[in-house]
């Protein structure tokens, strides 16, 4: 099961990526699902708050705009819970918030912290 | 005449709130900007010391005003002051006061909370910077201010 989260900022750029998976071999999964999500930007930014936003064969994405117009991506395969998938961006968007604090980051930056990587990583494995 | 008698009792009262997350990001934009400013980590702990010491010779009127604390007989005393006193006052955190030399000349403190450094993470291209280094410069000012400070030199110690 592959899971794909990437954080996009103002200008299309990716500020954070990350992946879930739970087997070790998926090189060319995750270039498909970082192609995935660039796709589904555009479907993103129309759904607004959170929704399943797309279909990709056998992947689908979830997407989640913050006020601030920062855009969360999850790529996946496999069902999901709709409160998992909420709460997940929830969680997320708390601790990039924190991390948004930190008075050295540049917004609109790639997030360079490593104690952000680790929530992050803690976050993915609690919900996913 | 009256007037600065009056007020002296209600200030003693009175210490303002500020929102705490207002006063680190506004200490954090202060460093962030030194950092781009200036090139070596050295010269920007010297601005910030700077920047202290103009706080600290202000700021030890408007403690003594306020605590009423009369003048220390010893390093000692002045130690539990600055902590319990001053600390406590201003950044609402008293710290612990530590490694006495022998002599007795020499004391460190140690901030276990510090609301300066909320959310703050360290950039790695900076390694000498010292982040909290206006508080070394508050307590210079400060008891410089008073009969028998202005031998005071102190040295900030970042541990994480």
């Amino acid at each position: 099961m592959t899971c794909y989260f990437v954080i996009v900022g103002h200008n299309d750029n990716p500020l954070f990526e990350l992946d879930v998976k739970e087997t070790g071999k998926l090189d060319d999964k995750r270039q498909m699902a970082q192609f995935v999500a660039h796709a589904s930007l555009d479907l993103v930014d129309e759904a607004k708050f959170l929704k399943s936003v797309d279909r990709f064969n056998e992947l689908s994405v979830a997407g989640f705009v913050t006020a601030s117009h920062m855009r969360f991506i999850l790529v996946y395969d496999g069902p999901k819970a709709q409160e998992n998938m909420k709460n997940f961006f929830m969680d997320m968007y708390d601790a990039f918030v924190k991390a948004l604090l930190n008075p050295f980051y540049v917004p609109n930056t790639p997030i360079a912290s490593s104690n952000f990587r680790k929530k992050a990583q803690v976050i993915a494995k609690k919900y996913l | 005449v009256n007037m600065s008698k009056q007020s002296v009792p209600a200030r003693s009262q009175e210490l303002r709130r500020v929102s705490g997350e207002l006063f680190s990001l506004t200490y954090g934009a202060l460093v962030a900007q030194l950092v781009k400013d200036y090139e070596s980590d050295d010269e920007i702990n010297k601005q910030l010391d700077k920047m202290g010491y103009n706080i600290g010779i202000r700021l030890v009127e408007d403690y003594l005003s306020r605590s009423g604390q009369n003048r220390c007989h010893d390093l000692k005393e002045a130690a539990e002051v600055l902590t319990k006193g001053g600390f406590k006052m201003f950044l609402g955190v008293v710290p612990t006061v530590a490694n006495w030399s022998s002599k007795g000349d020499e004391f460190s403190l140690v901030l276990d909370q510090n609301p300066l450094v909320d959310f703050v993470e360290l950039p790695e291209d900076h390694p000498n910077l010292l982040y909290s280094n206006i508080i070394c410069g508050v307590i210079r000012g400060a008891l410089e201010m008073v009969p028998e400070g202005d031998c005071w030199r102190g040295g900030w110690k970042e541990c994480f």
